[in-house]
């Protein structure tokens, strides 16, 4: 055996051991009935053409690799955003398990998520008694000061009704009646992971605004000169909230953070394990309702939420995850407008150096195209950026955003004569984008790491931008908001290029005409 | 042993399904088959004349109070009744939670793992009113019923509903094996009973199979939570059912791919038969002012 326990080999290298290379050909030849490898190869050639693309556009029933996921894990995301709250999943269990490896994959750090546990009883019968007996569980399991309840496919086909479970719960002495547990119905099969963050977070800001679901009074809003900031579903969310902490600090601009899950997903290693960390207090949301304005910065990811909102009174601005100079500065500029608060020396500082950096290096990116897919908010914002940066965002392409995006996206590529030859594909998947890479060559591949077959595939160098990225660590521990945001992802496209530039120019003698020290 | 035969009884609320198909069925024991009555309607009605009981525990209830259905036992919830006939009946949630469609499809993979189809003739499944949801459709999917009997009158519902249950027998006929046997007039005296009855049959591509005539003595042997077949065998209704039974027991193979029809051509049999009046156009969306003027 080529293992053994004086050196062990990883599965990098094991398998191309002698023993495994020849199971693996006894496995090809006798099990597996592939057709001709010439036939293979001449239907991946196929699958290229352009022929094959508009067969590809023309798909009406079937959906391939979508870059999306279900609204109850965007309503985990927004329910540890809030201080000492357990998210609750009303329905199976497997599906919770999926909520809390994703987010543990993308941050490295343990996700506390529970579910009701429904099985086939609780489909026939519905699943108030595993309302009843979860919260029960919950709260004397994990002593958290809130419960935040959302639904998976399964309690939503057979129509549970979460708001009378809930209090029918609380009347067989489940949990104590003043115990909080703000809900959002969830249908995984509606919308994306940011509808479900918007619906939690709705329900969760709904709940204590509006009288606790019949069980409180409905506050009163007295306006103050504080604003609220909400940053929508974001994979960076561990850099990001600071940075817009520190951004609005140096304003002096007294805000609120509705959602801020920045500390419990990057806990230190100190000894002590913290099941709970950071998060938006619930004094602070109830304060939140006398805020001067709130800002979204994703749009999409917060509809309903700012809605909600906008009905209290407030004064609101919904941004698309604004980037780079042009959307930093109208970020700040809003921020300055609505609390009549100049920006600060320091950030114009910073705001100077971004500049100074783009300009060191904009030889290497003008003109390089990109293709882009994500959220459609995160698309908004990338694709503002590049055009700034002089580069071409050629494919923008979402699942999750529909025409109404793409009308935006194209606003945005009409207005850059950067932007000409460059379009956006609403509701489309990775297999589109497949074909795309193939007919319309770009230079480099912007998404999250399910990229990487698409890289693997049509050979085009994928920049990790978006969620989930599972494959490099502590990306989320920087911020690619604000100034020094911009800092840092114009750095992640450089370095990208220059090491496909040192690529393609390392051959000794051949290639390395320019395989220079100086970039 | 012949090959297990499985059919359902399908109709309208309220048309007599239940009672039908337990006389029948009855009937059917008194030949000699040996019969499992399946129920899957979460009113739990379809046992109790071959049991002479209120209303049978059900599986799904029984699997609540156990905890869940893998803690039950076959015996728990299959009860012997009247010529050794077989009853289980599925139940399903309370009204207004929870999903009764999921109950039946539940209920009848518990009663297939388990071994209650073992050694019985007859299978027949008593399903509720209407065909809602995949859940209700269960006995007819492959490999369980082959025939449905739909039980109806002369009452323009009654027809809807065997139009629509049609409807979804061939959703599952094309790609399976499931057939329509026939319709079974339940007599509600309506006008031109038999004959709408027949047409229905003609345009549906199937027959009449049988014209069960309305006799007080169902509802007398309903009072002692009876079959007719049990409590006046001698009775003339009792020789109605036999002949149900005998004809039902012969069609075996049968079975017709149904061809429903469209609400169009439904309400112009009806208007045919003089059911229903030909509707006046012009009225439509008039207030009773505008009328006036």
């Amino acid at each position: 055996m080529p293992q053994n326990v004086e050196k062990v080999l990883d599965h990098e290298n094991l398998f191309r051991e002698p023993e495994y290379k020849a199971m693996f050909d006894n496995k090809r030849s006798q099990f597996e009935f592939r057709v001709p490898a010439e036939e293979l190869a001449k239907q991946i050639e196929y699958a290229k053409t352009w022929e094959y693309r508009e067969k590809n556009f023309a798909r009406e029933a079937l959906t391939v690799n979508p870059a999306k996921a279900c609204q109850p894990l965007g309503a985990v995301f927004a329910a540890v955003g809030f201080e000492k709250t357990l998210p609750f999943v009303h329905g199976s269990q497997g599906c919770v398990a999926y909520y809390r490896s994703h987010f543990s994959r993308h941050f490295k750090e343990p996700t506390s998520c529970v579910s009701s546990s429904m099985t086939e009883d609780a489909a026939v019968f519905g699943g108030l008694n595993n309302m009843i007996d979860g919260l029960a569980n919950t709260f004397n399991l994990y002593k958290p000061e809130m419960i935040a309840v959302s639904t998976t496919c399964m309690a939503e086909v057979i129509g549970d009704d979460l708001d009378a479970f809930i209090k029918t719960s609380k009347q067989k002495g489940s949990i104590p009646a003043e115990f909080d547990v703000p809900f959002a119905h969830t249908p995984a099969f509606v919308g994306s992971h940011i509808t479900g963050y918007d619906n939690a977070l709705q329900g969760i800001i709904k709940y204590f605004w509006d009288g606790k679901a019949g069980q409180g009074t409905a506050l009163t809003r007295i306006p103050n000169e504080s604003i609220n900031f909400i940053g929508g579903f974001d994979g960076f969310v561990c850099g990001n909230l600071p940075e817009i902490r520190r951004m609005l600090d140096l304003m002096g601009v007294e805000h609120t953070i509705l959602c801020d899950p920045s500390d419990v997903w990057n806990t230190p290693t100190d000894g002590e394990f913290r099941m709970y960390d950071g998060g938006t207090t619930k004094a602070q949301v109830e304060a939140a309702i006398n805020a001067k304005a709130t800002i979204s910065f994703q749009g999409y990811s917060t509809e309903k939420t700012m809605k909600l909102i906008k009905e209290h009174g407030h004064e609101t601005a919904s941004f698309h995850h604004p980037m780079g100079v042009t959307g930093t500065d109208a970020f700040l500029m809003k921020v300055s407008e609505l609390t009549g608060k100049p920006i600060p020396k320091e950030l114009e500082l910073e705001r100077g150096r971004l500049v100074d950096a783009i300009a060191d290096s904009q030889a290497h990116l003008h003109g390089k195209k990109f293709a882009l897919y994500g959220d459609p908010d995160l698309m908004l914002g990338m694709t503002a950026f590049l055009l700034e940066l002089g580069a071409e965002p050629v494919h923008v392409l979402s699942t999750n955003g529909d025409k109404e995006w793409a009308d935006k996206v194209q606003a945005l590529l009409d207005a850059s004569p950067f932007g000409k030859n460059c379009k956006a594909y609403p509701k489309a998947d990775l297999w589109h984008m497949r074909s795309l890479l193939f007919t319309e060559k770009v230079d480099f591949l912007i998404g999250n790491t399910y990229g990487k077959y698409l890289e693997r595939d049509c050979g085009t160098p994928l920049i990790r931008l978006g969620f989930p990225i599972f494959d490099r660590h502590h990306h989320h521990r920087f911020p690619i908001w604000g100034y020094q945001g911009a800092l840092r992802v114009l750095t992640m496209l450089l370095d990208e290029y220059f090491e496909a530039l040192d690529a393609n120019t390392i051959g000794i003698g051949t290639t390395d005409y320019s395989y220079d020290i100086i970039r | 042993m012949a090959a297990l035969r499985q059919i359902a009884f399908y109709g309208k609320g309220g048309i007599g399904k239940s009672t039908t198909s337990q006389n029948t069925l009855a009937a059917l024991a008194e030949m000699g088959q040996k019969i499992l009555i399946v129920g899957c309607d979460p009113k739990a009605d379809s046992t109790r004349l071959i049991l002479h009981a209120k209303a049978q525990d059900t599986v799904l209830s029984l699997a609540a109070e156990a905890g869940s259905v893998e803690d039950l036992e076959i015996e728990d919830v299959l009860k012997v009744g009247y010529r050794d006939i077989r009853c289980v009946e599925s139940g399903g949630p309370e009204p207004g939670v929870g999903c009764a469609g999921r109950g039946v499809i539940t209920s009848i993979n518990f009663l297939e793992e388990n071994g209650a189809y073992d050694g019985v003739d007859y299978v027949s499944y008593d399903v509720l009113g209407d065909v809602v949801c995949g859940g209700f459709a269960m006995p007819i999917r492959e490999n369980k019923a082959q025939e449905i009997y739909i039980v109806m009158s002369g009452e323009m519902m009654a027809m809807y509903a065997a139009n629509n249950i049609s409807k979804g027998i061939l959703k599952y006929a094309n790609s399976g094996g499931v057939r329509l046997g026939g319709l079974v007039c339940n007599e509600r005296q309506t006008d031109k009973e038999l004959e709408l009855a027949e047409a229905l049959a003609g345009k549906l591509g199937t027959k009449l199979i049988h014209f069960v005539p309305r006799d007080n003595i169902v509802q007398h042997a309903e009072l002692r939570r009876m079959t007719v077949i049990e409590y006046a065998p001698d009775s003339k209704q009792a020789g109605e059912y036999r002949q149900l039974a005998e004809k039902v027991h012969n069609n075996a193979g049968n079975g017709t791919i149904p061809t429903p029809i469209t609400m169009d051509e439904l309400e112009d049999l009806l208007m045919d038969f003089g059911i229903m009046k030909k509707e006046d156009e012009s009225v439509i969306g008039k207030t009773a002012a505008e009328l006036a003027a």
